[in-house]
């Protein structure tokens, strides 16, 4: 009788954890079906339509030297743009994650603040900041210094946007890491940057990898705020995303598609590079947590 | 933003406080850089253009930003970009409730692919959304002779705004669902409740506020979406037209005041959805600091 009421009992508890295999099953297939639709079509159409009319003349869409130009100019954006957040956000994480003081949870919205800003918007401001008509436009012009419609709005236009990528992704991981083991060196003698770079560095360096190689992504497809300061000289002051634009609205489709899938291949390499860093991570994470531990160690995401 | 809601689950560390402040370096170096630099790039061009407007008379100001043009392209963003964070609320929460309850082969794979939208340009997003929907596309040529026209009209905005919106209620509720203890499931089960009474009155009151967060993080993304919009939407003005490119048309005709005026509006409706989806998380935190 007991043994007939606990067999139930587990069964009704297991029940109560999981779903019968078809409901399972059907969650899993919708799921999956709407992720082929929304993401897996769109990333494939992007490579059918490049290689449309072969291999040839896919080459040919990236060999031209306006291509070639944007292909430049964005791998030049970026070289300035991330170096320069990759600084801040190491900055802005050190002082919001390891210091309590006041008006920090505002300084925190402020960092976030481009997330929420229209591309758009943040390429209007530089124009009216730089712009003929604009604030600093006279001095400029007298200095004879193009900003707007010239390579130099184009990377501030990018850093403006990709502005809080690694600064958020290093705040919650360095937040959860406490500020135990840097006091622990600095105690014991060590200067602020041996700790940083001794102590903290290797702690956050898969956030860091990844928050750099998002930057990077987002850097050189920005497109928005990009197209508003850009004026779209031609071999001048067009980036890939800007070139795609060109030559879509010109019905090269095979050539927009050939720059397009260059943007996309970057994609993936970008969510390759964040797998293999948070497998990294656990794994690290794991074999920490097999030592015996002189405390705890918190949960890193 | 991915991460945003992981710190939230995390308890303060141990060893934060006042007194840390004393111990490590640094402080004022990088609070002054990130000062710095936060106003140099951030803070002086934004009040550049809120200065702008104050250059304008008040019903030149009105007169810019109510123009039925413009009314047109707010219900436009705003309608699509809300239903477009409603698909994602429903569609996260489920893709989220997979990824982490259950086994299946490529999961891994799935769960990497989520950030796609975060990682693919908006540009070629668009232009590769366009080519499938459009008469001759993949999608495109099947719904077609059912009448249904996707492409260069409003329901290809949604389509666009639910791509670039979907890793948002994705990954704010993943880590919530990890976390949550599945003790209180079998208590509830022992209970005698079903399944779906477990799920409304159980899990979903447990991961309502990271549901919100993300809901409302794809909804001023959405908003401010201009790349991945203007190849799909046929930009036809007061049918489907959105704010950005009212702004960037204003610009083209050299309507500086205009432009900015726009931008204002919607330069203050995204610093109110920001300060909202910080709530959000406060509540989140309290939340999840609340019970164990």
């Amino acid at each position: 009788m007991s043994a007939v009421s606990s067999s139930r009992n587990t069964r009704r508890a297991k029940a109560g954890t999981t779903e019968a295999p078809w409901v399972r099953w059907t969650l899993i297939g919708i799921a999956m079906l709407f992720l082929l639709l929304f993401l897996v079509l769109p990333l494939l159409a992007v490579f059918t339509e490049a290689l449309r009319k072969g291999f040839g003349a896919y080459l040919d869409g990236l060999r031209e030297p306006d291509a070639w130009s944007a292909i430049k100019l964005t791998l030049l954006t970026a070289a300035i743009a991330v170096p320069l957040n990759l600084v801040f956000g190491v900055a802005a994480a050190w002082c919001i994650a390891k210091y309590e003081f006041r008006g920090k949870a505002f300084l925190t919205t402020l960092v976030d603040l481009p997330f929420s800003v229209s591309p758009v918007v943040a390429g209007l401001t530089y124009v009216l900041m730089f712009g003929s008509h604009g604030w600093m436009g006279s001095w400029l012009q007298a200095h004879d210094i193009k900003v707007i419609f010239a390579v130099p709005g184009i990377v501030l236009a990018t850093i403006f946007v990709t502005f809080p990528f690694i600064a958020r992704e290093l705040i919650p991981l360095m937040q959860a890491q406490g500020s135990d083991e840097e006091q622990a060196a600095i105690v014991l003698g060590a200067t602020g940057w041996q700790t940083f770079y001794k102590v903290t560095l290797p702690n956050i360096k898969w956030g860091l990898l990844y928050g750099v190689i998002l930057c990077n992504a987002r850097a050189m497809g920005e497109f928005g705020a990009v197209s508003v300061v850009s004026g779209h000289i031609r071999g001048q002051t067009n980036t890939i995303p800007l070139h795609v634009e060109i030559l879509y609205n010109e019905y090269q489709s095979v050539a927009a598609f050939a720059a397009a899938s260059l943007l996309a291949l970057l994609a993936l390499v970008t969510l390759v590079v964040k797998s293999i860093a948070e497998w990294r991570a656990e794994r690290e994470q794991a074999a920490a947590a097999s030592l015996p531990p002189e405390r705890p160690t918190p949960q890193i995401a | 933003m991915v991460s945003a809601s992981s710190a939230s689950l995390t308890a303060p560390a141990p060893g934060r406080g006042r007194g840390s402040k004393r111990v490590l370096p640094g402080f004022g170096l990088t609070l002054g850089y990130t000062l710095f630099y936060l106003s140099i790039i951030v803070l002086i061009p934004l009040s550049a253009l809120v200065f702008k407007t104050f250059t304008m008379t008040w019903p030149a100001f009105w007169e810019a930003v109510s123009a039925p043009r413009v009314m047109a392209s707010y219900r436009l963003t705003f309608g699509a970009s809300l239903i477009a964070a409603l698909v994602n609320l429903v569609f996260g929460l489920l893709i989220a409730w997979v990824l982490v309850r259950y086994k299946f082969p490529g999961k891994k794979i799935v769960d990497a692919l989520v950030d796609l939208p975060f990682a693919l340009p908006t540009a070629v997003a668009g232009i590769s959304l366009t080519a499938l929907l459009a008469g001759n596309g993949w999608i495109g040529q099947y719904l077609e002779p059912l009448g249904i026209q996707l492409a260069f009209k409003p329901a290809g905005i949604v389509i666009a705004l639910i791509f670039i919106g979907l890793p948002f209620v994705v990954r704010t509720v993943q880590p919530v669902l990890e976390d949550a203890e599945k003790e209180l499931e079998e208590a509830a089960t022992s209970l005698g409740a079903t399944r779906l009474q477990i799920f409304t009155k159980v899990i979903l009151p447990s991961i309502t506020p990271a549901l919100l967060t993300g809901f409302a993080m794809a909804f001023a993304r959405a908003v401010g979406e201009y790349g991945s919009v203007i190849f799909i939407a046929g930009n036809m003005p007061m049918i489907s037209e959105i704010t950005p490119l009212i702004i960037i048309g204003k610009l083209e005709q050299y309507d500086y005041a205009g432009a900015t005026a726009v931008a204002v509006v919607m330069l203050v409706i995204s610093f109110v959805l920001l300060l909202i989806i910080n709530a959000l998380q406060a509540w989140q935190r309290r939340h999840a600091g609340a019970p164990a």
